[in-house]
Order: structure tokens, then sequence, then C-alpha cells
């Protein structure tokens, strides 16, 4: 399998003012297991919530493109690259914990 | 021919096959495990911080890569692999060459807690996918993961790493992969993680101790199920060579006895031991106070090893190599030649740079480099002070074994100190040795001479006599011992004085027995003198006595001859009248 584009609204509604922070995720799993599945629910869910219009999202199966786990180092799956805005973060998970979730791309505030 | 070997398998493995190994390379380390590490399955290679585990593993990968054709897979989980290329450059591995011939693969796994967040569950497919690729990539027989630990302070779910630990580790077996596990050393535990749950098939501890000052490094191997081991603690040695374990115990007395002769370089000293010398891979004890000359007849020993080109190792404790070579030319001895020919090669050091285990390992990796026929160590006694008595004899009985198994002849000197019995060597290892040779001093008024006494050589004839040991401008020569009157050993020039002395002694006794004789001829005469006066003493009493019965008889005759007158006179009839009328 491809990596799905699943939404791209950046490109769609170019050019975003530059004031709005434009984010660059990617959700690495391995193979359609239900906590990928479960995992690109949730993340799906949080962005269309959160960050409508203002995010790119791939998700990429190792299984497909093994290469990729090396150079990301991807050692948990699933694992939730926040590419954009600097710096880089990563969540592993099946990203269910909403609130960590939230935290981890600095949507809240942490504690 | 194919079919005949799956026979065999299958009968080997219906009575149960026997573990099969692979070899590690390291030296030592396949002796102790009988063969290497479990095929197939994972080892856990534990210790503390710095003593030696990843480079333990780098090894068993490269040796597996370079000498046994099987490519190997390494994940580091603590050094990049710029800094693994780096650090196992200075160890002489070129990794980087290793890679490009594709027998290798370095896998550097990153992970740092301040980047990762946890939401919600996981498993570690991501590693799995990365370790089957490299794996796949050059069909890996053999994959290290260094430090595997590195996980449990990179993500907080315990649970799911304990889970997915289980299953790597089964997985890797399901590979059939040859693996080592390294692991942090615990406070209580074989490792901080428990990680001796999961791996469970061998297990090998290092260690990296500090005791009186000098470190030492020891490998343990505290399982290995289905095979035998050695169990003890053996030291081991990290050198530009890398790793040499020494599996000393193993050694058994089995080795070949030689029955072939070498000569001790001195001509009369194999005089006195049947005219041949020690036998070949036998071990000589030369013990002596200071300054008898141990050294000298080493030298003599080396260099007739030398002579017959054969190689030599000169293991120096006390003097270095440069004052070996230029006191022994003052006997006569060059050994300058036989070193820049290389057939003799020293090493000087002092003992107490490292422990009686680094010692004997590195004995062990110069023999196994240099290969000496003779190996000379002078002396024996400064490891005494590296350990407790005991110590320093297993250390020596290991060295001895190890000597005798590679047909070496091994020449100890040893110091004895003054005023201890000659016959006492400080390491008590005199039992040990197949030759003793005693060296001594005698005090003879203003000088002192050295006695050389041959006190055993197993298995030859040998002189029981006593020698004088001399060291000349042409090296030493041992010359017959002369035995004084009060049984005194003399020799040097307090020989020629009492020499002269017993001679003038021997003079003043013919004086004596002279007079003696002298004095008897007077007694003689003085009692012949004797015996005439008692002579002629008893020949007056004899005439006197022989007077006096000349007397007594004519007095009778008289007295008989008054009775016959007076018969007559009575007119009697009887008496010698009637003898006189008889008729005739």
């Amino acid at each position: 399998m491809a990596p799905r584009r699943t939404v791209n609204p950046a490109k769609a509604k170019r050019p975003k003012p530059a004031d709005v922070e434009q984010y660059a995720l990617r959700l690495y799993v391995a193979g359609m297991t239900p906590r990928s599945t479960r995992a690109i629910a949730n993340i799906k869910e949080i962005c269309e919530e959160h960050l409508k219009g203002l995010y790119s999202l791939q998700v990429i199966d190792l299984y497909r493109q093994p290469v990729l786990a090396d150079g990301e180092q991807i050692i948990a799956v699933p694992t939730l690259i926040r590419k954009l805005p600097m710096p880089l973060r990563r969540l592993i998970g099946d990203l269910s914990d909403r609130q960590q979730v939230l935290i981890g791309l600095d949507l809240k505030p942490r504690q | 021919m194919r079919r005949n070997d799956i026979r065999k398998t299958a009968r080997r493995s219906r009575r149960s096959a026997p573990l099969r190994k692979v070899p590690t390379g390291i030296r030592g380390l396949d002796e102790l495990t009988g063969g290497g590490l479990p095929q197939g399955r994972p080892t856990l290679l534990c210790g503390s911080a710095g003593c030696g585990k990843t480079l333990m593993s780098m090894e068993f990968l490269v040796r597996g890569a370079v000498d046994a054709g099987e490519p190997g897979v390494f994940m580091s989980f603590e050094e990049n692999t710029g800094e693994l290329t780096t650090n196992f450059a200075s160890l002489g591995y070129d990794l980087k060459a290793i890679v490009a011939q594709k027998k290798l693969v370095l896998s550097f796994v990153h992970i740092d807690r301040s980047e990762i967040a946890e939401a919600g569950e996981y498993d570690l497919e991501g590693l799995f996918i990365r370790l089957g690729r490299a794996i796949d990539s050059i069909g890996a027989k053999r994959v290290v993961l260094d430090t595997i630990e590195a996980l449990f302070s990179g993500m907080s779910n315990t649970a799911i790493l304990r889970s997915e630990l289980r299953r790597l580790f089964r997985w890797l077996k399901a590979k059939g992969v040859t693996a080592i596990i390294t692991a942090e050393r615990g406070d209580n535990t074989l490792t901080r993680f428990g990680l001796e749950e999961y791996v469970a098939d061998c297990v090998i501890l290092l260690d990296h101790r500090v005791e009186g000052q000098m470190a030492t490094r020891r490998l343990r191997i505290v399982k290995y199920r289905g095979s035998t081991h050695g169990t003890s603690e053996y030291p081991f040695l990290i050198d530009a060579g890398g790793i040499s374990i020494l599996p000393i115990t193993s050694m058994g007395l089995e080795c070949e006895a030689s029955t072939e002769r070498v000569s001790s370089g001195v001509p009369r000293l194999d005089v006195m031991m049947g005219g041949k010398g020690y036998y070949r891979g036998s071990s000589v004890l030369v013990s002596g106070t200071a300054g008898t000359g141990k050294t000298s007849l080493a030298a003599h020993f080396a260099h007739a090893a030398v002579a017959r080109h054969e190689r030599c190792l000169w293991l120096a404790f006390e003097e270095s190599s440069s004052q070996i070579i230029r006191n022994m030319r003052s006997i006569g001895i060059d050994l300058g030649p036989a070193v820049r020919r290389g057939t003799l090669r020293f090493h000087a050091v002092r003992p107490t740079i490292c422990g009686l285990e680094m010692h004997l390992v590195t004995i062990h990796k110069l023999v196994s480099q240099f290969k000496p026929r003779v190996v000379i160590i002078d002396p024996v006694t400064n490891f005494a002070a590296l350990g407790s008595e005991g110590e320093v004899k297993a250390m020596l009985t290991r060295l001895i074994d190890f000597f005798k198994t590679q047909q070496i002849t091994a020449l100890f000197t040893s110091l004895t100190l003054g005023g201890t019995p000659v016959d006492a060597t400080d390491v008590g290892v005199s039992s040990l040795m197949d030759s003793w040779l005693l060296l001594w001093d005698v005090l003879n008024g203003a000088e002192h001479n050295r006695f050389l006494q041959l006190v055993k050589s197993r298995g030859m004839a040998h002189s029981n006599q006593l020698r004088e040991f001399l060291l000349t401008d042409d090296g030493v020569e041992l010359r017959d011992v002369y035995v004084g009157p009060s049984g005194l050993l003399l020799g040097g020039g307090s020989r020629e004085a009492l020499e002269a002395l017993e001679k003038a002694q021997t003079l003043l006794r013919g004086q004596e027995t002279e007079r003696k004789g002298r004095e008897l001829g007077r007694k003689r005469r003085a009692m012949e003198a004797q015996i005439a006066s008692l002579h002629a003493e008893f020949e007056v009493e004899q005439a006197k006595a022989a007077r006096a019965i000349g007397q007594a008889q004519t007095r009778a005759g008289v007295l008989a001859g008054d009775r016959v007158q007076m018969a007559r006179q009575r007119q009697s009839d009887a008496g010698p009248s009637g003898t006189r009328r008889r008729p005739k």
C-alpha cells in the first residue's frame, strides 16, 4: 500500500495566512492491525477537531516501506511524528489518550 | 552423499542431537564454552559499564564475518555507527570495509526519552522490521543487540517492553540467528532489568575489578543450558588484537612427555645430567641467593636455544633487555645478534604493572604469537608481591602446565633471600619443577665461592656431586669441588691456601708418627730391661731353691744312714741289713 495521503487541506487552501502554523504529521504503522486503524481514526479525529485546514497527515505502512523505519528511527508502532512545526515531536501508541496527544502536539500546554 | 548426510542427521536427531555451537573466534572463549555460543539461540552478555561488552560482542561479529563467513548485524542502542567505526578502528578493526563487503550491518537505534511521548498502546514492531530487514539484507547468521536495555530508559510502559522483549527473543530463535544481547549489571541481579528471565540459554558475566590498585577484567559463564562449561572466573585481556581469555583450569596433566633432550648451554652441566641436558618440554628451576649466577645460567640456556635455531622468549621482570645483553657480554655471551635476528625476544616489564592473571594472559598471548620453544622467566620470585603464596603457586602451576602442553622448555630463576634456608623457594614451586638447580655462596675467609647442586632432575640419571660454579670471561664453568679435611667445601683461592695447609699438616702428622715410633721403641726397651731384671731375679730364686732342695736331700740321706748305723749297733735283723743279705 502506498502512503496514503488522506487529507491535504494545506495544498487545497493555499495560500494560508502567515501567522497560522502549518502542521505536517506522519503516522507510521505496521500493517492494518486493529491498533493501526485505531490510531489512524484517533489522529484524524483530533486533527479535524483542533487543526482543521491547518495540517497534512501521511500514513505510512512500514511493511510496505521498511527503509523508512531506519531513516525515521522508528522503534515502536504506531508512531506519530510531527515534522512541522519545529521542534520534532514523537508520539507512540494508538493515540487513544487524547490528552497526551494534545500535549504532545503542543495543542495544549504541559502541566 | 547427500542422502547419507540426511540419514546421519536423522540418526543424530533421534538420539537428541547435541547442542550445536558457533565458534566465537575469541581466543579462549571457545575452549571455555566447549566450542562457542549456542547456535541459533540468544546469549546474554552482562556486566557493568566499561567491562568490554561492546568489544566482545563486536569481536564475535567481526570474527564471524571475516573468519567464519557468517555475516552479522550489530544493532547499537548507545553508540552511533560513526562512533562505532572510530572506536573499533583503534582496535584494528576496519568496520567500514567489512560493511562495504556486505558482511556486516551496523544499525543505530536512537532513543531519546525527551522526544518521545506515549499516548496509548504500542508494540515494538518497528524494531522488528528494522532488525529483520538488516538480517535479510546480508543473510546474517549472527546478531548483536547492544544494549537493548536502553529501551527501558526510553519508554515507560515496562509491561509492553517486557512482553515485546520476550517476543523478540523468540523471534530471534525462530530466525535461527545466534545472538548476543548485552545488558548492564544490576545491583543484586545479573542485569538491571532482569533480562536473564528471557534469555536463559547462555549467560556470560563480565567483570572489571580493582584489587590492590590493579584492575583485572574477568569473565564467568553463569549458565550454559545443555552444555558443560568452565565455571571459574577467567581473566581476560583487551589489547590491540581484541580479547584474549585464559581458560586455565581446563588443562589437565595430559601433555606429551618428550624424550628429546636439549642442552643447558653449559657442557659440564649437561654431563651432570647424563651428558645430554634437560628434557624438552620440562621445567627447570634455578634458585639461589643474590648474585649466584642464576641469570647467567639462564643466558647460557637461551644462547644454546638460539644456536639450535629455536626461538626463545625471555620474560625479564627485573632488568631491561639491554641491561641483560650488556651484562651477559661480560661473561662472553652475546645475545644481541639473536635479538636482531628475531629468534630471541625479550619481554621486560615490572611485575607490578598488572595482576597475576593479567601476566598469565600476557604470557599466553606472547607465546601463541611468538611460538618459542624455550621460555625464560627471570625471576619468578617477583610474582610473590602480586598475591598470596597460594595464588602465586596456582598461577605458576597454570603457567608450567601451559608450557608443557606447548612442549616448551621453561627455565625459571628464583631468588632465595639471605638468611632463609637455601632450598626454600619463595613461591614454593620446586615440587612443580622437573629439574632443580641450586646455587649458593660459601664464605671462606675473605672470599666467597659459588657452588651448584643438581637437587633433582626427574627421569634421568644425574650427578649427586656438588660443583664449584665459576663465572669466567667465557661463561659459566663448573669444577669439581674440593672437600677439605674438616669436610668444608672449598673453592677459589682458599682452596689453594688450604691445599698448602693440608700439605703442612701431612708433614706434621709424619713427624708425629716418627715421634710416636721412637717413644714406642723406648718403651719396648724399658719393658725388655724390666723383663731381663725379672728374669735375673727369677734365676737367683731358682738357684736358691735348688740349693735348698739339695741340702734337704743330703740331710735325709744322712738321717737314714744314721738309723742303719744305730740298728747295726742294736744287732737288729731288720732294716737294710736284711736287704743287703738278699741273694744276688
